[in-house]
């Protein structure tokens, strides 16, 4: 494992350009597509070398275009890319989300079309799940396929399909038997977002951005062979796909650490004073150690999950937490440096404050989604208390 | 580091699991309290433990031990966490013999380490004097005396210190914090009844003299102890915070009110999955800070206060959710639940409570 390591590392440092190994701001995250654009040329160098090696989905076969690496292996390249500072060179659904269910439930024609253009980050992917009348209770979506010979008549109502304005295709779930129980007439379609017939509206939100869309689907004819897995069990597909999403919200506590963020304890001194290296008011720095400490061990848990993995292991009770814990520690995070700013902390836009101060205000709005998207906090409790704990319904 | 334990790690925490389970049941702690036992523990089984070789785990090879280390030892102490089991496992095996065998000449050595490591010889480290962890404030004196010193004043919660045969005793000198072997029957001792009905005893040093053959060689390695202290304390700590959980769990799911089992009710679910997730985050926090110990990695002592502070937190809530799930029968002597959340403010008392933790987490980590 340190061959790997510092093989890992002298790749990093050959093949990273410079202006890649600095903070990322939002609008220089890339998540590919066919309209994506580029701010600065290297964005696009990083991401080709990175895809070229696999890494833009390290433990995807290589058959497919991953990086066909183990967790461990996986683990140690995001260390490394931390350390050196790396962006991450491309995100997105396909790869966080419809990359691993495909792999799973997918047909070998499905992979072949589809897992490859993720990996290279070509096609843009969004989720189709949530509807006007059903968000916790997903499996209430009414958004209607009906099977007409080679292909699915689709129409619906989609909401929080976060980014479909820039997307390329759309996963959903529909209903494709009104009569069975609700969790047993859903059916997973991939869904060319070329069609005139689906049309995303972006949904302003209380930091001002507009990242999540609804998606208005009319008479948008879909070939057969666009449904994943068997007809009408689309929800175990769907819950399977939301563990990964988990484990993606889940991980923005660990990422939140990264390089370029400033440490709270940080935000602490420099704002509400430093008194012989140590956050002055004693209070404080026991709110941002005890923060600290949570964070910590939250990631020593994500470790010890992935140690366990790698000792083959079945995935255990402690992914069902990660989601729960890691968005409700990132927004523990932007409270706590709000806390540590003060009036600072509080800045909407204009003079008298700096860019990462009206960064951190936007953020802080944004990471009260982390708690409600992919299943809310509550839901989450129920999960654990359900699956893991075996408490009754 | 590593957070995932290795085949004989595994071994020793089985056979920890059963020893206690068998030989060690909650019921044996309200026998020792009920019965108002002499020694508080029991020293048949003390041997027992010895001969499993327990009290060897932090003990070099060529001193008689077998070196297994921190890892093996807070399986143990885990393991003796789930069933409250009242040993000198933590003043004895990890503070006496981790002191001995890293602080003391080979003399005290050899003439320490073979009756403790048989279960024969119980130590215990004389080190607060306050009412709260505090390593720093030491104020028993130690006076010199031609080759050797006399020792004033008073120590208290004294881990098992009413049995110690040998009292390890921190005292100031004019050269800082020296360690002090003092045989336990030079010093008055008063038994302390405690919460948790576990052994602490007040020590008062009357101009106790001693010859130079009683002073520990290296008093520096103090600090490392009592991280391995906390560390272990904290790997028994874990172990309680899991029994009780567990066993709130299954109550949850066997009691019945309005028809139906309470553990349906999601104002109490979502209570017993917070509390998963915190056994679990503190679970990983107590392996790092064993691994690190034995790897001697530059951020263990911060991995231990870690460790300790989330096991402290854990403990409580899982103590305190315990009794109050449980309704009624939770407030019954009778009902073991109490047991846990009696022990839970000791242990949080010991060797450093939430406060301490999160102040020396920030200052070994920079703020």
């Amino acid at each position: 494992m340190s061959d790997f390591r510092a093989e890992t590392r002298a790749w990093l440092e050959a093949n990273c350009p410079p202006a890649m190994r600095t903070r990322m701001p939002d609008d220089e995250q890339v998540a590919g597509g066919k309209r994506a654009t580029y701010k600065r040329p290297e964005q696009k160098q990083w991401l080709d070398a990175m895809a070229a090696k696999g890494w833009t989905a390290p433990t995807w076969p290589t058959r497919y275009g991953g990086g066909g690496l183990s967790n461990e292996e996986a683990l140690i390249l995001e260390e490394e890319m931390q350390d050196l500072g790396c962006r991450t060179p491309l995100r997105g659904m396909g790869l966080s989300m419809l990359g691993p269910v495909l792999l799973e439930y997918g047909t070998e024609e499905q992979r072949q079309a589809h897992i490859p253009p993720i990996v290279k980050g070509e096609i843009r992917w969004c989720q189709g799940y949530s509807e006007p009348e059903a968000g916790s209770d997903l499996a209430s979506l009414r958004t209607r396929a009906v099977l007409q010979g080679e292909h699915f008549l689709v129409n619906g109502h989609k909401i929080w399909t976060s980014n479909a304005h820039h997307s390329d295709w759309i996963f959903c779930l529909v209903r494709t038997d009104p009569t069975a129980k609700k969790h047993e007439g859903i059916s997973f379609l991939l869904i060319d977002m070329a069609d005139p017939g689906v049309r995303p509206r972006p949904i302003r939100l209380i930091s001002g951005a507009s990242v999540f869309c609804e998606t208005f689907i009319e008479n948008v004819r879909v070939p057969a062979t666009n449904l994943v897995g068997p007809l009408n069990k689309g929800w175990t597909i769907a819950k399977r796909l939301l563990e990964h999403e988990r484990k993606g919200i889940g991980g923005i506590g660990a990422r939140a650490a990264a390089k370029f963020e400033i440490p709270v304890e940080a935000a602490a001194k420099r704002y509400a004073g430093e008194t012989n290296g140590r956050i002055a008011d004693p209070g404080l720095r026991d709110k941002v150690a005890a923060f600290n400490m949570d964070s910590h061990a939250f990631q020593l848990t994500r470790r010890r999950a992935a140690e366990e993995a790698e000792a083959g292991a079945p995935p255990g009770p402690l992914s069902a937490m990660f989601k729960l814990q890691g968005t409700e520690l990132n927004k523990r995070r932007y409270e706590m440096l709000l806390e540590a700013e003060g009036f600072q902390g509080l800045g909407w836009e204009g003079e008298g404050f700096t860019e990462d101060e009206l960064r951190f205000t936007r953020e802080w709005l944004r990471s009260k989604a982390n708690t409600i998207e992919g299943g809310t906090s509550e839901v989450q409790l129920n999960i654990i208390a359900k699956r893991v704990l075996g408490l009754p319904d | 580091m590593t957070l995932t334990l290795n085949e004989e790690a595994r071994m020793v925490r089985e056979s920890a699991m059963d020893f206690f389970n068998q030989k060690s049941p909650v019921t044996a702690l309200r026998k020792l309290r009920d019965s108002n036992d002499q020694d508080g523990f029991d020293r048949s089984l003390w041997r027992q433990m010895a001969e499993l070789g327990w009290t060897g785990f932090l003990v070099p090879e060529e001193d008689g031990g077998s070196n297994f280390g921190m890892t093996g030892l807070a399986q143990v102490m885990e393991a003796a966490g789930r069933t409250l089991a009242a040993t000198p496992l933590l003043s004895t095996a990890l503070i006496g013999a981790s002191l001995i065998a890293l602080a003391g000449s080979q003399d005290q050595k050899d003439t320490y380490l073979p009756p403790l490591l048989a279960g024969e010889h119980i130590t215990a480290l004389a080190l607060e004097e306050g009412t709260r962890h505090a390593p720093g404030n030491i104020a028993l004196q130690a006076v010199p005396d031609g080759t050797g010193y006399r020792l004033t004043g008073r120590k208290t919660f004294v881990l098992d210190g009413h049995v110690a045969d040998t009292l390890i005793v921190a005292a100031r000198t004019d050269r800082g914090t020296a360690l002090f072997l003092v045989p336990g029957h030079a010093a008055t001792r008063q038994r302390l009844t405690m919460v948790d009905s576990r052994n602490a005893a007040t020590v008062t040093l009357d101009n106790v003299a001693l010859g130079p053959e009683a002073v520990l060689v290296r008093p520096e390695a103090l600090p490392l102890v009592l991280d391995r202290a906390r560390a272990a304390l904290a790997a028994e700590m874990l172990g309680s915070a899991q029994e009780a959980f567990d066993r709130t769990v299954q109550y949850l799911k066997d009691r019945k009110q309005f028809g139906v089992a309470i553990g349906s009710f999601q104002a109490l679910k979502h209570r017993a999955a917070t509390m998963f997730c915190e056994v679990e985050t503190t679970r990983s926090a107590v392996l790092a800070a064993a691994s690190a110990l034995d790897h001697s990695t530059n951020d263990a002592a911060a991995l231990v206060a870690l460790a300790k502070g989330k096991a402290n937190e854990t403990l409580y809530l899982c103590g305190n959710e315990g009794v109050q799930m449980h309704g009624g029968i939770g407030m019954t002597d009778e009902h073991e639940i109490g047991f846990f959340m009696k022990r839970s403010r000791v242990a949080q008392a010991s060797f450093g409570d939430t406060a301490f933790c999160r102040d020396r987490y920030a200052a070994l980590m920079g703020f």
